[in-house]
C-alpha cells in the first residue's frame, strides 16, 4: 500500500539501499520473539488500525486520540537513513515518516517540559512475546530522547518504509527514527507519548545499566563492554564478504554534534 | 546386562561420522545460499558454537543412553561424536577469527584479553584439545586408567561452554536454561552412584 504524500526528504545517501525483504524479515522485536525471524513470522496478528495514541504529561495537548486523527495535516518525507544495531550490523533504510518536530509542536509541550518518553505496545493476546519467562525485560517496552534530541530535524516518526505503509514487524503504525543513535532507541509500534521534568527509564537501561546507556549515540570509541563498537556488518553480507565497514562517531550525522557538546560521551554513553 | 541382538555394534560404528556431519552441510548450505538470513556471518558463527554444545550433550548422552537402551554401539560412537564436537568447536574458533575478526592481530588479542566470554569460550576450546588429541585406541589403551582422569575435562568444558553461550546473549535465556536443564540431568546421572548406598 503506496503512503500518500511521501516526498523526498533530507538528508540522503548514495549508499545501497538494505533490500525491501532483509528490512522487513531479520528484525529485533522481542514482543514477538527474541530470534530474528520471529516478529516477521508473528506480527501480523496485531492490529495496527485503528490505534490509540496517548499524549500525557508536560503539553497543552494531551489525551487519547484516534493516531490518524493526530496525524493528520502532518509533513510526510522520504528519509533514506542508516541504522546501526548495537549488535554491530547495519542497514540502509527508506523510511517514509513525519518529523519528530512537526508532530511534538501540535502537541505543544510546555516549559516544563525536557524529556520526552515513549512507551510500545505490550499485549499478549496479540504479542505471544509479551508473556515469554525468559526474554528478562519488563514489558511494556520503554525509550526516551531529550526534547533536543527529539525536536531535532532528522529525528523523524516513521509510518513507512520503500514507500509502502510500515510492516508490523518494522513498528507499525508508528515508530520513532533516531538515526545517530543505536537501533534500540528508535521504539517501535508507539501507544504512548510522555513529556517529563526528569530523565525516563528505558528498558534495555533497566535491564544492563552498564551496557546500555540513556544516550546510546553511536560511537566507535565506546566499546559494548561485551564487544567491540569500531566496526559495522552492512547487511546483508555473505560467508565470502562478511561487509565490515568502520563505524562513524553519530553513525555519521556529524550534524547533532551540536546537541552533546561539553558532555563526555565515555560517560554518557 | 545381555547384548541387543539387533544391534551388532561393530557393523554400525561408521554411521556417526555421517551423521555428525550432517549439520555441517546443512549450516554451510545455509550460509551460501541465503537460507539463514542477511547475516550469515553471525548466522554461521552462532550456528557452529550451538552444535558443538549440543555435541558435547549428546556425547555425556551416550553412556546413559547405551546402558538405558542396551545399545552397546552408543559407547562407540560417543567416540566419532566427541570429535565432532571438537572440530564444531574449533570451526567456531575459525569462522569467529575469520569472519568477526579478519585474523587481525591486535583484534584478536584485544578479544581474547579484553572480554570474558570470549576467555571462557576459548578455555572451553583449549579443554577440548586434550581429549581429541588422545582419542584415538592407541592412545586409550597405552594410557589406562589416566585416560579415564584425563577425559573428565569433559566436565571442566561443560560449564565453561554453557556460560559462554549464556553470555553472549543479550537477553532472552530460554535456550540456556534448557541447554542447563540437560547438563544438570546427564552430570546428576553420572554422579547418582556417588552420594547412594550400595552401588
Amino acid at each position: 500500500q503506496q503512503v500518500a504524500g511521501a516526498k523526498d526528504g533530507v538528508p540522503s545517501t548514495d549508499e545501497k539501499l538494505t533490500p525491501f525483504d532483509d528490512v522487513t524479515q531479520y528484525n529485533n522485536f522481542y514482543e514477538f520473539g527474541t530470534g530474528k525471524d520471529d516478529p516477521a513470522a508473528n506480527a501480523h496478528r496485531m492490529k495496527t488500525n485503528p490505534w490509540q495514541f496517548t499524549v500525557a504529561g508536560a503539553a497543552e495537548r494531551t489525551g487519547t486520540f484516534d493516531l490518524e486523527d493526530l496525524l493528520k495535516g502532518l509533513p510526510v518525507e522520504e528519509r533514506i537513513y542508516r541504522l546501526r544495531c548495537v549488535e554491530a550490523w547495519s542497514m540502509v533504510i527508506p523510511w517514509v515518516g513525519i518529523p519528530m518536530a512537526a508532530l511534538l509542536k501540535k502537541l505543544q509541550p510546555t516549559s516544563k517540559a525536557r524529556y520526552v518518553a515513549f512507551t510500545t505496545l505490550a499485549d499478549p493476546k496479540q504479542m505471544p512475546g509479551v508473556d515469554s519467562p525468559f526474554t528478562g525485560i519488563d514489558f511494556p517496552y520503554r525509550e526516551g530522547l531529550r526534547l533536543d534530541e527529539a525536536m531535532h530535524p532528522l529525528t523523524l516518526m516513521a509510518i513507512g518504509l520503500y514507500g509502502r505503509t510500515l510492516p508490523n514487524q518494522n513498528g507499525a503504525p508508528l515508530r520513532l527514527v533516531v538515526p545517530w543513535k543505536y537501533g534500540f532507541k528508535s521504539i517501535k509500534s508507539i501507544v504512548r507519548i510522555e513529556f517529563t521534568e526528569q530523565r525516563p527509564a528505558t528498558t534495555w537501561n533497566l535491564l544492563a545499566p552498564r551496557e546500555y546507556g540513556f544516550y546510546a549515540n553511536v560511537n566507535p570509541e565506546v566499546d559494548h563492554p561485551r564487544w567491540s563498537q569500531s566496526r559495522e556488518r552492512r547487511l546483508p553480507n555473505s560467508l565470502f564478504n562478511p561487509n565490515w565497514r568502520p563505524t562513524e562517531l553519530f553513525n555519521g550525522y556529524d550534524q547533532v554534534a551540536g546537541l552533546y557538546k561539553g558532555m563526555d560521551l565515555r560517560k554518557n554513553y | 546386562m545381555a547384548a541387543a541382538n539387533s544391534v551388532n555394534p561393530k557393523s554400525w560404528t561408521w554411521i556417526a561420522w555421517p551423521l555428525g556431519a550432517l549439520p555441517l552441510a546443512w549450516v554451510l548450505w545455509q550460509g551460501v545460499t541465503g537460507g539463514s538470513g542477511p547475516d550469515p556471518v553471525a548466522a554461521l558463527v552462532n550456528a557452529l558454537g550451538w552444535w558443538a554444545l549440543v555435541l558435547l550433550l549428546v556425547c555425556l548422552t551416550m553412556r546413559p543412553a547405551a546402558r538405558l537402551l542396551n545399545i552397546p554401539a552408543l559407547v562407540i560412537w560417543r567416540r566419532t561424536f566427541g570429535l565432532w564436537m571438537f572440530i564444531y568447536a574449533s570451526l567456531h574458533f575459525l569462522a569467529w577469527a575469520t569472519l568477526i575478526l579478519g585474523w587481525d592481530p591486535g583484534r584478536l588479542a584485544t578479544e581474547l584479553s579484553k572480554r570474558p566470554y570470549i576467555i571462557v569460550g576459548a578455555a572451553a576450546w583449549l579443554a577440548l584439545w586434550p581429549l581429541a588429541l588422545t582419542s584415538t585406541r592407541k592412545a586409550r589403551r597405552r594410557m589406562g586408567k589416566r585416560w579415564v582422569k584425563l577425559h573428565r575435562l569433559i566436565f571442566l568444558a561443560l560449564p565453561l561452554a554453557l556460560i559462554h553461550q549464556f553470555w553472549v546473549q543479550k537477553s532472552g535465556f530460554g535456550e540456556s536454561l534448557a541447554f542447563l536443564a540437560v547438563a544438570l540431568v546427564l552430570v546428576g546421572y553420572r554422579l547418582r552412584g556417588r552420594f547412594l548406598p550400595g552401588k
